[in-house]
């Protein structure tokens, strides 16, 4: 029997969230929503009304909130919609609900959830459509209708195994291309064809396991085709002049400065899941950033959630115990009106608040810090927004096992195997259009952090107790990916018979190929395995005993007895033909701008601007105070309400010194848009000149690189690429930073349009004493300001070019020499002259010291350097390596001393609630025009959108 | 002086466990973190222990209810050894998920006697009334006339520390409820209108009277923690153990440590 509960709470935010919404989805008469939870139950035998009964009052309904009813739906008030996931899909409510049953002896149950909403109001057919599709459901992974939906039960029925053999030794090219698009394999022809050549020689065809394995492992997302590729790039400059160079591999080419450099402090980086720096004399930590840009479009709660789930597991994949996450956003603009939307996208505003909620949901749930982000909006990432997410960790040193020995077990650990997320990696090595939803659904999952973050205690205690022999993460190729890579050198067998399923009838192919995401793999000695399992029974974690590495140098997948793989690991890892890539760049022409006059409403329009003004809604959805290591916040200030520089961290459990961790970030995608291999050098500027502001030290930082850019095989998309990794590693020498980890997604295009070349930074650093950090809202009245670094008098790329469409083009010129000034900004931290410390990015000095005024709720005059330019663009240029700083006017001569002719004065904390700026045409105190004048309460308001003293 | 040995009880989806840790162990106690399943094999014995802490987290993801999973293990399971630990005058701290889990076990506020009746809940810990999850610095007073005996040591003082949950917004039954809370002082902690983050020592010490983001959630009465009629029982939702060093706290405003609290708990395990 089948048994319809539906509880519905008294009072309901989740419900009058619905009717603030209507509005922004062009409905005008809702005037209530009601929220009911809907359980189907579903038994062998008989439900007693009395288990029934216990069942609601001790698990289902809180009895001060809520009420319940059972049997049929309760006739609607006004329209009634249902929003059910998919059969199939991650459902942690009804999981939870079979265990209390079988807990209170109500034997076993199976459930499946709904969620009803009653819509009161006026409200015609096209009015319930449209709060049903834009605010309730998403038809990717979820189905809804008017009414009740029945259970949507996973299907039980167990197919039987079976292996596919895939003709493919007669093809022609032109089916070879159709059978690689068809299976969302995202090969190109040549490819294809050394796939055919290969089963030729073993004379069979290959198997669909084979042949997708293939396609995972050879995806642009796990091999990294063109940053592996050779490339020829022919570069246009503005004047005409065309210069050609070759490039032997751009990933080489990152690797190669690290090497150069080499710093003692370095201890692993681009060999493994994440970089390791040394952090203390017992601690490592490790940092990745990851991208999950195509689920997220789809799926932004899902896509965002599992792309924290993702790199959380590369930071378990390098034995480390994940201690915070990051991330940066890039959306479309939040008041898109809805005729600018294309087919098949959903809303920039939806995407964001679904993305923010996936990373809240995941991260808070894992109890992981949420500490460094930013967020930029623009039309370039309305069919394609971007999701950076970014995990540390904390090894002891020397205690990450790598090697697997033959006659070890794999052993796979947490979540169990169900048939969303196929197809992940290829997915993403392809560009979208309006019907990739429909096409690739079944890539886009829904988390279970719950599950990770036992794989997290599991982890941490096998690595501590020498359990394991090495150990990666599932990622998107599920199993094929993890053992394909684990077992390179010694091969493997593998059984999938014993696969523990979220429900029976896969596929084979199917099971081997799934990125279920809470899944580690691991090898484990057959001695170790007693203790494995002890100790994921602790931890509520399942464990399967895969098979084991072989020594034989094949991948062989059986499913009991039939057999589903036998490749050679050789031509799995090495079968894969260098790409040979053409690529041109063209430099844009200089554009002649002038400059709008300067006034106070300037300087709000630029703290207005959604890249500038305040991220606290978001930021407060994410904790960022557990683990009691947060020392500098996200938010700041004398009411927690200004913007931080970076995330100082003290990581729990290694206070025997006082260093501590600092994150920053710093990426510039509208300079991209000019200039991408200027891009890269203030981008990494900006997240060196965030680092320092806090207080990390510039000689020991470490840094990630994560390109997003269009369709690679476009030659102008691979000229932008290639110039921009030229960046890079030209600013990785300059700075004396090595890249320790980075990450490239390609394809983010949208029927056709690239997504704005965008690389982010990211840097991990060191505090030397975490007493010694700093804020950008820690001054005083009367503490002088300082400036450091000349400002540009070039716009392009900048804010105050987006928000008063200047047209600039000409972007600001990167630092030739950037250490010495952030040496002396430390120096100063260290000796603790300063009260304050913020930098220039977008909006400039304007909005720097504006932010500085708002943080700290004080008064400030301040006399800019024109430094050749005009008022407006002295006041909101972008130009790299400076930074406002405050110190008490006593510590004058110190600070002087230490910062020589970096620094230079330009003003006063003031007791008066204004923000006073002026420009200097010659020298200090000859301002040219009467100076702005800004109330610090319109400052606020701009800011934070919202009046506040 | 000896370290009592203090449970700190993790179930999946615990996460706060570490920070809890830290606190009792600055504060002189033992703590001792373990699973759920160690405590239902027998491994571990509850009654072992000095003192118990529920730390905060999403156990068990907080599905169907926050704390609504764990609180119905620790009654099927747990319910006889937690009373007798209650009993024997033991300390019993939940904060956050673990505040939740005490309210939804029945433990906090426990019976109140007069007419509401045996086991049925009268006290939750509901939705955000803003409708989500917030993270952000609060100052909440230990209650003049908190019946706790452990806590009477701090009576009157005030803690400045985070809060970070979904569902925090406490909420009685009726009128009668809380005014029961309030006559047989067992409201134990409430959030406070002076600046969380940059305290004024100027200002007075008056209760939030609900005004947002004073009271974080919307909580009846700005009530932040109960205890129950015997004292031993104690629940909160913000997050003292993220305030027991003073560089955790955010200006390097001076005083409002959450450390009092753990020693208060640990002296009372001690005894």
């Amino acid at each position: 029997m089948t048994l319809r509960v539906a509880v519905t709470p008294h009072r309901d935010a989740e419900g009058e969230a619905v009717v603030a919404s209507a509005p922004l989805v062009g409905v005008t008469g809702l005037v209530d929503c009601r929220v009911s939870r809907i359980y189907h139950l579903a038994s062998e035998g008989e439900l007693s009304d009395a288990g029934v009964e216990r069942l609601c009052r001790e698990v289902l309904v809180d009895p001060v909130v809520a009420q319940y009813c059972t049997g049929e739906a309760a006739p609607a008030e006004g329209r009634a919609i249902e929003v059910a996931a998919l059969a199939g899909v991650t459902d942690v409510e009804a999981r939870e609900l079979e265990r209390a049953a079988r807990q209170l002896g109500l034997g076993e149950l199976r459930v499946s959830t709904a969620i009803r909403y009653d819509l009161i109001g006026d409200l015609d057919d096209n009015a319930v459509a449209a709060i049903t599709r834009r605010l309730l459901a998403n038809d990717t992974i979820e189905q809804s209708c008017e009414g009740s939906l029945p259970p949507t039960f996973a299907a039980q029925a167990s197919a039987e195994a079976k292996v596919e053999s895939v003709p493919l030794s007669n093809l022609s090219d032109a089916e070879l291309e159709i059978l690689s698009t068809e299976r969302v394999l995202s090969l190109d022809v040549g490819e294809m064809r050394v796939i055919q050549a290969y089963f030729d020689g073993v004379g069979r065809d290959p198997t669909d396991a084979e042949l997708e394995t293939l396609a995972q492992t050879w995806s642009e997302h796990c091999v990294h085709k063109t940053f592996r590729a050779a490339i020829e790039l022919t570069h246009i400059s503005a004047d005409g002049a065309r210069s050609v160079t070759r490039h032997d591999g751009l990933l080489a080419a990152l690797r190669e400065v690290t090497e150069e450099l080499d710093p003692w402090w370095l201890r692993s980086a681009f060999v493994d899941d994440a970089g390791i720096i040394a952090f203390d004399d017992e601690h490592d930590l490790a940092f990745k950033v990851e991208t999950h840009n195509h689920p997220s479009a789809l799926e932004p709660f899902g896509g965002a959630n599992t792309g924290v789930g993702g790199v959380v597991r590369d930071i378990l994949g390098v034995s480390a115990r994940p201690i915070a996450c990051t991330n940066v956003l890039c959306f479309g603009p939040a008041d898109l009106p809805d005729e600018r939307l294309m087919t098949g996208v959903l809303h920039p505003r939806r995407i964001r608040d679904g993305v923010v909620a996936g990373i809240a949901d995941y991260g808070n749930k894992l109890g992981l810090p949420t500490v460094n982000g930013a967020v930029v909006y623009h039309d370039g990432y309305i069919g394609n927004p971007l999701v950076y997410c970014g995990a540390l960790g904390l090894l002891r040193h020397g205690s990450h096992p790598t090697e697997a020995r033959v006659g070890d077990r794999v052993v796979a650990i947490g979540g169990r195997v169900g048939r969303d997320g196929i197809h992940g990696a290829t997915f993403s090595s392809a560009t979208m259009d309006a019907s990739t939803a429909d096409k690739v659904g079944a890539a886009v999952q829904i988390g279970d952090p719950i599950t990770e973050k036992g794989c997290i205690e599991v982890v941490e205690r096998a690595c501590q107790a020498g359990l394991y022999n090495a150990i990666t993460d599932c990622g998107a190729g599920g199993f094929s990916s993890a053992i394909g890579e684990m077992g390179e050198d010694l091969g493997v067998e593998v059984d999938l018979e014993g696969v523990r399923l979220k429900y029976p009838g896969l596929q084979p192919w199917e099971i081997w190929l799934s990125e279920a995401q809470e899944r580690m793999v691991m090898a484990v000695p057959v001695e170790s395995l007693p203790a494995l399992g002890q100790l994921c029974d602790d931890w509520d974690v399942e464990l399967t005993d895969l098979g084991s590495f072989t020594g034989s140098g094949d991948l062989v997948v059986r499913h009991g007895s039939t057999p589903v793989i036998e490749m050679s690991m050789d031509f799995l890892h090495n079968g894969l033909p260098r790409r040979e890539m053409t690529a041109t760049w063209v430099d844009p022409p200089p554009a002649a701008v002038s400059s709008p006059a300067v006034t106070g409403q300037t300087v709000l329009d630029l703290l207005a601007h959604p890249d500038v003004a305040s991220k606290e809604d978001i930021v407060r959805r994410y904790d960022h105070e557990v683990r009691a290591g947060t020392v500098v916040r996200p938010l700041v200030g004398r009411n927690a309400d200004g913007p931080s520089d970076a995330a100082v961290l003290k990581p729990l459990g290694t206070n025997r010194t006082p260093s501590a961790a600092v994150l920053s970030s710093g990426l510039c995608p509208r300079v991209g848009e000019h200039d991408p291999y200027a891009m890269a050098l203030l981008a990494l500027d900006e997240a060196v000149r965030n680092l320092v502001a806090v207080g990390g030290d510039p000689d020991r930082v470490a840094l990630l690189d994560n390109f997003c850019w269009g369709d690679p095989t476009r030659s102008d998309r691979l000229g932008g690429l290639v110039r921009a990794v030229q960046g890079c590693t030209d600013g990785a020498r300059r700075y004396g930073m090595p890249f320790i980890s980075g990450k490239d997604s390609l394809f983010n295009e949208f029927e056709g349009r690239a997504i704005p070349p965008t690389l982010l930074i990211s840097a991990l650093g060191l505090v030397p004493d975490l007493n010694s950090a700093i804020d950008s809202g820690g001054m005083a009245d009367g503490d002088d300001l300082w400036l450091v670094g000349q400002g540009s008098g070039s716009l392009g790329g900048s804010v105050a070019d987006a928000v008063y469409d200047l047209g600039a083009t000409e972007v600001p010129r990167p630092l030739d020499d950037p250490l010495p000034r952030y040496r002396a900004v430390h120096s100063a931290i260290k000796a603790g002259l300063l009260t304050a410390a913020h930098d220039c990015s977008d909006g400039g000095i304007a909005v720097a010291v504006a932010e500085m005024a708002i943080a700290a709720r004080h008064g400030v005059a301040v006399t800019v350097p024109a430094d050749g330019s005009d008022q407006f663009a002295a006041l909101a240029n972008e130009g790299p390596g400076r930074l406002v700083l405050a110190a008490l006017p006593g510590d004058r001569d110190a600070l002087g001393e230490i910062l020589g002719a970096h620094g230079r004065r330009i003003g006063k904390v003031t007791a008066d609630k204004r923000i006073t700026l002026g420009v200097a045409t010659r020298s200090i105190g000859a301002t040219e025009g009467a100076g702005i004048v800004v109330e610090l309460q319109d400052a606020v308001a701009a800011f934070t959108g919202r009046s506040s003293p | 002086m000896t370290a009592p040995p203090i449970l700190i009880v993790h179930a999946s989806g615990t996460n706060r466990d570490g920070d809890a840790a830290q606190a009792v162990e600055l504060a002189g106690g033992s703590p001792r973190i373990v699973h759920v399943n160690q405590l239902r094999r027998g491994d571990v014995k509850v009654g072992d222990h000095a003192g118990v802490l529920i730390p905060g987290g999403f156990s068990y993801g907080d599905a169907l209810g926050a704390g609504q999973r764990l609180a119905l293990e620790l009654r099927l399971w747990f319910g006889h050894e937690l009373s007798e630990v209650v009993a024997a005058g033991k300390p019993v701290l939940g904060i956050c998920n673990g505040f939740q889990v005490l309210v939804k076990a029945g433990l906090l506020p426990g019976p109140l006697g007069g007419d509401a009746a045996a086991g049925v809940r009268q006290v939750t810990l509901a939705g955000n009334s803003q409708g989500k999850f917030e993270c952000r610095w609060v100052a909440l007073r230990v209650e003049p006339e908190v019946r706790s005996g452990w806590l009477q040591s701090i009576r009157g003082s005030v803690i400045r520390c985070p809060i970070a949950h979904g569902e925090g917004r406490f909420v009685s039954a009726g009128d009668a409820v809380t005014d029961e809370l309030e006559t047989q002082g067992l409201v134990a902690f409430r959030y406070l209108s002076c600046g969380a983050v940059s305290p004024d020592p100027s200002e007075p010490i008056r209760a939030a009277a609900g005004a947002y983001p004073a009271n974080p959630n919307g909580s009846s009465a700005d009530i932040a923690g109960i205890c129950d009629r015997t004292g031993a029982v104690v629940g909160l939702m913000p997050h003292p153990e993220d305030h027991v060093l003073d560089w955790q706290r955010p200006n390097g405003a001076p005083g409002g440590s959450g450390l009092p609290l753990f020693a208060a708990f640990v002296s009372a395990a001690r005894q």
